[in-house]
């Protein structure tokens, strides 16, 4: 294992030797990454678990869990920060350029042509039309997705974290503040506020 | 309109800050992306945004790529890479080495606490984004229902997401929505 191996201790604790496959070689993540990334619909983390896990068995489940965890809770897109860590993780800064050349590269290319074809025939009125109907859709889809995620919060009854999530919601949505200022303001408020009511439910 | 300045550099620092600043991923960005790019620079109209994030979730890859096909209208392929590059970079090299400083003291509480207080924010900015969306691409109320109908189905059924864009291409192609 190199030195910045960012977590040698998680691997050789508490998952069987059995449950891990040898780290993949850097043109192998690379491959892999893109695979996951041009699978389809329904977001690339569901693929990067199953190839990750079921398929490759580069990590445990847990070890998974623990990873996206971590990118979750840091900004930016949550699948992007998964591939540059977990890469870095089995192959050091090699294998983290790997994941995230191949996770995004490929789908660039595509998105490129995309945008190109866009500019070219985004007037045509059948596919203005059909482009409406599908982002009424997206929106949809969206709005599912944020549902699922508001559920744990509505569920606990967490007033203060409800509030937060409403004055993003204001601030952002109805008034159209500027991301910057807007989350400047609301995370320490947020982080305080978390911190003040953890210590009166543990004291 | 614009500003002087080579759209390519307005596009790399645009989405190199909102990289940093995009708790909850790309689709908690939406409102700051359409800000900026319809409100502020003026770039393209509500329909061509609506348009974008459709392209977006209907291609492979992950959702921030739109990103690349905003930054392919404002400046061809330089802006498709620069605006991609941007957005993906520095959030990864952070992501980088906070995953590095974490596994080396891992018995600190501060990762838990900054997680819990970030989940709301994030959720927010998403709810920000579904209302930015729909004001641009809910043009009637028949399509409000559609999409209200649509979010439903989606979190009641597992049912997967191409039937849904299938649905409103059908309904938007026949002139319903």
């Amino acid at each position: 294992m190199p030195p910045d191996q960012p977590s040698p201790a998680i691997p050789a604790e508490g998952v069987p030797a059995a449950a891990t496959q040898p780290p993949p070689g850097v043109i192998a993540l690379f491959f892999a990454f893109a695979k996951m990334s041009l699978a389809g619909f329904g977001g690339v983390l569901y693929w990067a678990r199953r190839a990750i896990v079921e398929q490759h068995r580069w990590l445990s489940a847990d070890e998974f869990n623990e990873t996206y965890a971590l990118c979750h809770f840091l900004p930016g897109p949550n699948i992007v920060n998964l591939s540059m860590v977990f890469g870095a993780r089995l192959k050091g800064i090699a294998g983290g350029l790997a994941a995230f050349t191949g996770l995004l590269v490929p789908p660039m290319l595509i998105m490129t042509l995309l945008a190109a074809l866009y500019a070219r025939y985004g007037e045509i009125d059948a596919l203005r039309r059909i482009l409406a109907g599908v982002s009424c859709a997206a929106v949809g889809m969206l709005g599912a997705t944020v549902l699922r995620m508001m559920m744990p919060l509505l569920k606990r009854r967490e007033v203060a974290g409800v509030v937060m999530l409403l004055l993003v919601f204001l601030a952002i949505g109805v008034a159209r503040l500027p991301l910057v200022p807007v989350l400047l303001a609301a995370i320490p408020v947020s982080i305080a506020v978390t911190f003040l009511l953890q210590r009166k439910v543990s004291a | 309109m614009n500003t002087n300045a080579n759209p390519v550099w307005t596009l790399v620092l645009t989405f190199g800050v909102m990289s940093l600043f995009a708790v909850g991923g790309a689709n908690a960005a939406i409102p700051e992306m359409h800000r900026i790019a319809v409100e502020v620079h003026h770039w393209m109209t509500d329909k061509q945004f609506a348009d974008l994030y459709a392209i977006s979730q209907l291609s492979p890859g992950p959702n921030v790529l739109i990103v690349t096909l905003i930054g392919y209208v404002v400046a061809g392929v330089a802006g498709a890479l620069a605006a991609t590059f941007a957005m993906c970079v520095p959030t990864a090299v952070f992501a980088y080495y906070v995953s590095r400083l974490l596994a080396r003291k891992s018995r600190s509480r501060w990762p838990a606490i900054i997680q819990r207080a970030l989940v709301p924010l994030s959720i927010g900015l998403m709810s920000a984004s579904i209302l930015v969306l729909a004001q641009t691409a809910d043009r009637s109320l028949l399509a409000a229902l559609f999409t209200g109908a649509v979010a439903a189905a989606a979190f009641a059924t597992r049912l997967n997401p191409f039937w849904m864009f299938l649905a409103g291409g059908i309904l938007g192609f026949t002139g319903v929505i």
